[in-house]
């Protein structure tokens, strides 16, 4: 039998102490497409990103065609024939298409755009490209761009072609072109990977199927012999019985009412799309999707940070006038008693200021309160104090900078103090990424008080058994959409992986 | 007629300093580091410069022209060319923030080149100066090409410097658009996560486009130390560089990073610098004037901030390090 084009035994990589990759093995076959399939952060990127000179393995062994190989940069993957299409592309905007191609390759000789026009218009022909090599990438649409990665890996002799979600961006149109290229190189010999968590696009292209789950290689199938059901199971697990307290709600006061909600990014993709949905106070509402399906822009349309269109009515306390919110500014929205704590990757991000201390955290919130023209640091300060210790956050002191503290504090200060600000309606993302069990705990349990005490609580997450013994009603995204609204009670891990990954369709449970 | 001549040629000898700042600085902001040390690299090739050729008079007795003008040119590329390297270290390797390592570098440059500059002064007992051969060296244009009536005047009675920044110019506007290693210099400091999936050495090319262009703006320095056009050549003028590394950074903004826009740009600003010289407006105090190249930098930067065309702005990462296993 021929050798594999890529084979990888026992990949592992770490980043600090987290595992993205625990001994990973996977076949790469020359003439198939190969899906890699994975929840959010289960390690597909960073394992292809070894392959591709990114990011080094910290232990076990590649062998490219039978023969080990260490690549040390992505000028060996390439030197390796491996070519990768990451999700963010690797073009330089200023540069046209043909100048793009020749990019590091060492040749000598001047630049003559002419020649390699002509070697772009053979590969074009060969599979069904069409790129003008001329063209600035500045001027393209984000398929062109797709199609010049693609060519660029093509010219430079790739064999392997790693894709990284490359249907995240393109309409659907568009993704049957792509898939009718990969279906022609395909034929041609070349062995290809997609990183995906499409089930469809997985069941519609691939030939095998490897499902990676929190870094481990949980299955490797063929796809004509799998079903949806099999792969979403595998690619969520089994679950886990948490044991998170949830009280019943027991009259549950309409807070929030979301209506036709739309959003349109910088390049015209539309990411909210005609989104419905009503909050109630005394009751968690969790959010579930993949990531980039429109969470963050949900959360940040709601409290007035993006633009967007259709309604959203607040229904303050004690039966006043209910108000609209969309249009309103961030401070105008905040006083009405929303409150947005939402973590981003990096922590800090748009909740609190690294470089000032804890108080000064707290005053972010308080500073223009009052009349006098002196801020008033001594409630902040207070309430500094009662943070660290009601949510037993470790810190030398509340005069710290915010940014000396672990990322598990910094979480405790930044929901904390938007607890504290007694919100009728608490949004919360990610509150719990990258946080231990304990302190994981510590929050679900502060969230639980918030809906005890009347509050609507909306809490983003990306770990589905919590979501699932969390919340009261589960909205699940997809692509912009609300793909479903699932009763907490009642619905299991896999029906909200399946609803995230648009099969289940719509349906609709009242709370 | 003569007024005019003379204008023109006075205008060239103003504008080559800056030409050769701001060619290097085009290199060096074309690899993304926005070095704002110009100044300080122009001190040290400056003070560099003026030691090797002293020292190599003082050393033969009968220094020859040719030889004095390699060691001036040589001295002073590899001195500044120390000071980019440091600038390099720090912010590539390092990563230090960009901004403040070039204004550390003017800082250090100045004291750098005023230091050494005064020492040898005081060594040569008052002043440090060079001998009327090398002042030559530095000063006369081509022999008797500069004898024809005005054309020699107008095209050939430049210093070898003068011919050196239009070389300079013509590479590398060259190697920038035309040549596969000007592409991917290009690249990185476009994008230099892009380059180093291409396979490019971001580091190496980094390091050797900020050392070469700090070398280029050094020549300026060596520039206005050896030419007399401002005053005395050949001597160490305490301060005399003062300014010449800022316009030479402006020249490259609204040069749009291109070199042969910065030969326009240099001419522009020479030519206002010198044009009270010449042409005097009566009712126009002759102070006024000398602010002439500094409102011109400060409408010019106006009128760009309005001209926002994709292919005339700076490159995309100017100013930021490159560390690959950043997520």
């Amino acid at each position: 039998m021929e050798a594999a084009a890529i084979q990888l035994k026992n990949l592992t990589k770490t980043f600090g102490s987290v595992v993205a990759n625990d001994k990973v093995s996977l076949e790469i076959r020359h003439g198939e497409i190969l899906a890699l399939l994975g929840e959010n952060g289960s390690g597909k990127t960073t394992l292809m990103n070894m392959l591709s000179g990114i990011y080094y393995p910290d232990g076990g062994e590649i062998f490219v065609n039978g023969k080990e190989v260490i690549i040390d940069s992505p000028r060996d993957a390439f030197d390796l024939g491996i070519g990768m299409i990451h999700q963010h592309f690797k073009l330089v905007d200023v540069l046209t298409a043909a100048e793009n191609m020749v990019l590091g390759i060492k040749e000598k000789g001047r630049l003559n755009t002419k020649v390699i026009g002509e070697k772009m218009r053979e590969i074009c022909e060969q599979y069904g490209f069409n790129v003008d090599p001329d063209k600035k990438i500045y001027d393209m649409s984000v398929s062109e761009k797709q199609t010049v990665e693609i060519v660029k890996m093509l010219y430079r002799g790739a064999e392997t072609l790693i894709l990284d979600e490359p249907t995240a961006v393109l309409t659907p149109q568009e993704t049957e072109k792509l898939f009718a290229v990969l279906r022609n190189m395909k034929k041609d010999g070349k062995a290809i990977v997609i990183i995906t968590h499409k089930l469809n696009e997985v069941m519609e292209l691939s030939d095998r199927v490897a499902v990676l789950r929190k870094g481990i290689h949980v299955g490797d199938l063929v796809t004509a012999e799998t079903n949806p059901q099999e792969l979403t199971n595998l690619m969520v697990g089994h679950s886990v019985t948490l044991n998170i307290e949830r009280t019943l709600c027991e009259k549950p006061v309409k807070k929030l009412e979301v209506r036709c909600l739309c959003c349109t990014n910088d390049d015209g993709v539309k990411v909210l799309d005609n989104i419905n949905f009503d909050a109630f106070g005394g009751e968690v509402l969790g959010i579930a999707g993949i990531s980039g399906c429109g969470q963050k822009e949900l959360l940040e349309g709601i409290a007035g940070l993006q633009k967007v269109t259709g309604s959203i009515i607040f229904y303050p306390e004690d039966g006043k006038q209910p108000e609209e919110l969309n249009g309103k500014s961030p401070m105008e929205i905040i006083k009405r008693g929303v409150s947005l704590s939402f973590v981003p990757e990096d922590r800090l991000g748009m909740g609190l200021i690294g470089n000032m201390d804890l108080a000064d955290n707290m005053m972010l919130r308080s500073y223009n309160k009052g009349k006098s023209p002196f801020a008033d640091r001594k409630t902040p300060a207070e309430l500094a104090e009662k943070v660290v210790e009601e949510l037993e956050v470790v810190t030398p002191g509340i005069d710290v900078p915010v940014r000396n503290l672990s990322g598990g504090n910094v979480q405790k200060i930044l929901v904390g103090r938007e607890i504290a600000s007694e919100p009728s309606v608490l949004m919360s993302a990610y509150a719990v990424r990258g946080l231990d069990i304990n302190t994981s705990y510590t929050i679900y349990n502060l969230m639980n008080e918030q809906k005890n005490r009347g509050a609507a609580v909306i809490y983003v997450g990306e770990d589905l058994d919590v979501l699932v013994e969390l919340c009261d009603r589960i909205l699940v995204l997809c692509d912009g959409k609300v793909s479903g609204i699932l009763d907490g009670r009642n619905t299991t891990k896999e029906e909200v992986g399946l609803l995230m990954t648009s099969l289940g369709g719509e349906k609709e449970v009242s709370a | 007629m003569d007024t005019l001549l003379n204008f023109i040629v006075a205008a060239v000898l103003a504008a080559t300093p800056l030409l050769f700042g701001a060619l290097g600085e085009i290199i060096t902001e074309k690899s993304g580091n926005l070095n704002l040390g110009v100044e300080g690299m122009m001190f040290m090739g400056g003070v560099a410069g003026l030691a090797g050729t002293y020292y190599y008079e003082k050393a033969v007795g009968e220094p020859n022209a040719v030889v004095s003008m390699i060691i001036g040119v040589v001295c002073a590329f590899l001195c500044a060319m120390f000071g980019a390297f440091i600038y390099s270290f720090l912010t590539i390797t390092l990563r230090a923030n960009q901004n403040v390592t070039g204004l550390a570098l003017t800082t250090f440059g100045t004291g750098f080149g005023n230091f050494f500059g005064e020492i040898m002064g005081n060594a040569a007992g008052g002043y440090v100066s060079v001998g009327t051969v090398i002042k030559a060296a530095f000063d006369e244009g081509i022999p008797v090409l500069k004898d024809i009536p005005v054309i020699g005047k107008l095209l050939f009675d430049y210093n070898f410097m003068v011919y050196l920044a239009l070389g300079l110019t013509i590479i590398l506007a060259y190697f920038l658009s035309k040549t596969k290693t000007g592409l991917n210099l290009r690249a990185v400091g476009e994008s230099p996560a892009t380059a180093d999936a291409a396979g490019i050495n971001v580091t190496l090319y980094k390091y050797l486009a900020t050392c070469i262009g700090g070398g280029i703006s050094g020549l300026g320095g060596l520039y206005i130390v050896m030419n007399s056009a401002n005053g005395t050549g050949g001597v160490w003028v305490h301060n005399s560089i003062s300014g010449y590394g800022w316009l030479a950074v402006a020249i490259v903004i609204f040069a749009t990073w291109s070199p042969v826009k910065a030969l326009i740009c240099s001419l522009v600003i020479g030519s206002l610098s010198v044009i009270p010289y010449y042409y005097q407006i009566p009712f126009i105090h002759s102070a006024i004037y000398e602010i002439f190249p500094y409102i011109a930098t400060v409408a010019v930067l106006i009128i760009m901030i309005f001209r926002k065309k994709k292919s005339n702005l700076p490159p995309a990462s100017l100013g930021l390090a490159y560390f690959r296993e950043e997520r």
